[in-house]
């Protein structure tokens, strides 16, 4: 019953602003404000290599790249520029539809993988958690 | 289980490598892939099996690179997450250790939208450099994603993409870098034509302490015609020719345009040579092996190195 209610005002709210996809696990802090599920690659960690040399997307011409739009959102934002550094764990599909801010107060968002965790043999800078 | 990557090896010995690309084969018959494998032999170190390039459909890249190790070539396998979810990408990645396959290259891959089969579900269930620390967690840790144990862990020198010339600029060293740290070993760059673009790319590759942490292999094409350059430029997602190539070729009579691009290509592989970092290159002569040949004759790459099979058998990949 929360959960509708959340997402009744979450929704229409991020979809307006971000043109959010919901899925439940909001990233964008990471990723300069740019929502990644508009990818069409649905790229979690940066842009493919297809992106067009006046920085629209390789699959839709007319569209700005959604990872172009983000390096230059991360630029702007004051706190989390570096964030978009970070590898980002792979996305948990069950959430789809889920309100994200329920899940972050839940750490339901946070849940990775079991086999999912920092390399041993690599810096650990960038491997903290995130959330948004 | 036992033999380790030999492009590993040369790579860590200080060779500059040359790899190449295989055309895909569209036969049931091993021999079709087998033919345009043997015109590479002893012209280069290690041979590329794509995955669906373009988007257009081939045999599967795994059993392409099978039939290589079968007849003695070192095969790198290119595996995209577009047709995949992670189910099958460990699966795969898992079955390619059993068969031999030791070099990887992990990829987003080129959108359906490219291909023949513009109508078909892209899958993108984990992204690339999701897959490529799936990968080194197979091998470093002996688990699959899900943290269940494998009964041995694999033995990969795992390879990503990088494209130096695409939006944003500014961004790329810093994603390569995240790929490092995701666990690749080393790098294939997109096409290389514009050379100052790619040294100011090496050089901020450079300035993050990434020279000597991975391997960067920039590639290079052979064009073979003036209409071949177009339709790279034009077809082609996330590749930059320049119109001084086109042109180049264009003014060139059409029975001469592939002596052209053969020199095209030796003056590219020379450039790139001379820039730090650089560890080898990767040369792509579309449906056209024998123009990788003829480059790395006249580019001075051959003989090619020679490991003792000692070295190999107590390799440390």
């Amino acid at each position: 019953m929360l959960e509708r209610l959340v997402v009744a005002i979450e929704k229409p709210l991020k979809e307006a602003v971000w043109d959010c996809r919901m899925c439940g696990q909001c990233i964008l802090h990471s990723t300069g404000l740019s929502c990644p599920m508009r990818c069409p690659k649905n790229l979690r960690n940066g842009p493919c290599g297809g992106v067009r040399a006046n920085g629209n997307c390789e699959v839709y011409a007319d569209k700005r790249c959604v990872w172009v739009e983000a390096w230059e959102g991360s630029r702007r934002l004051p706190l989390w520029g570096d964030h978009i550094e970070h590898l980002q764990k792979p996305v948990d599909w069950q959430l789809q539809g889920s309100s994200s801010w329920i899940n972050l107060v839940s750490g339901r968002d946070g849940r990775a993988p079991a086999g999912w965790s920092p390399h041993p043999a690599l810096p650990q800078r960038g491997r903290v958690r995130n959330g948004a | 289980m036992t033999n380790p990557s030999r492009l590993a090896e040369l790579l860590r010995e200080g060779h500059f490598v040359v790899t190449a690309e295989l055309s895909s084969s569209n036969s049931p018959d091993p021999e079709a892939t087998w033919r345009r494998a043997e015109v590479l032999r002893g012209s280069v170190d290690a041979i590329n099996c794509t995955d669906n390039t373009g988007a257009h459909v081939h045999m599967s890249s795994l059993a392409a690179a099978h039939l290589l190790v079968e007849k003695g070539f070192e095969p790198i396998m290119q595996l995209t997450v577009r047709d995949r979810n992670r189910l099958a990408l460990q699966a795969d990645l898992l079955g390619a250790a059993a068969l031999g396959v030791r070099n990887l290259v992990l990829m987003s891959g080129d959108d359906v939208t490219a291909g023949d089969h513009p109508e078909a579900r892209r899958i993108y269930d984990i992204d690339s450099l999701q897959l490529l620390e799936v990968a080194a967690t197979m091998r470093d840790r002996g688990t699959y994603l899900s943290g269940k144990k494998l009964e041995q862990a694999p033995s990969f020198f795992i390879g990503a993409v990088e494209n130096p010339f695409a939006p944003p600029l500014e961004f790329r060293p810093l994603r390569l870098q995240k790929k490092v740290r995701a666990g690749a070993d080393f790098i294939q760059t997109q096409l290389v034509f514009d050379v100052p673009v790619f040294a100011r790319f090496m050089a901020m590759v450079g300035d993050l302490g990434l020279v000597g942490k991975v391997f960067i292999i920039p590639s290079i094409g052979i064009p073979r015609s003036a209409r071949g350059a177009h339709f790279m430029r034009e077809k082609v997602p996330g590749l930059c020719v320049p119109d001084e190539l086109v042109a180049r070729l264009e003014k060139t009579p059409a029975a001469r345009q592939a002596e052209e691009g053969i020199k095209i290509a030796v003056e590219l592989v020379n450039a790139v040579r001379e820039i730090r970092g650089v560890s080898g290159v990767h040369l792509i002569g579309i449906k056209w092996e024998e123009g990788v040949t003829q480059v790395a004759e006249a580019a001075g790459l051959l003989p090619r190195p020679t490991l003792s099979p000692l070295v190999t058998a107590g390799g440390r990949s």
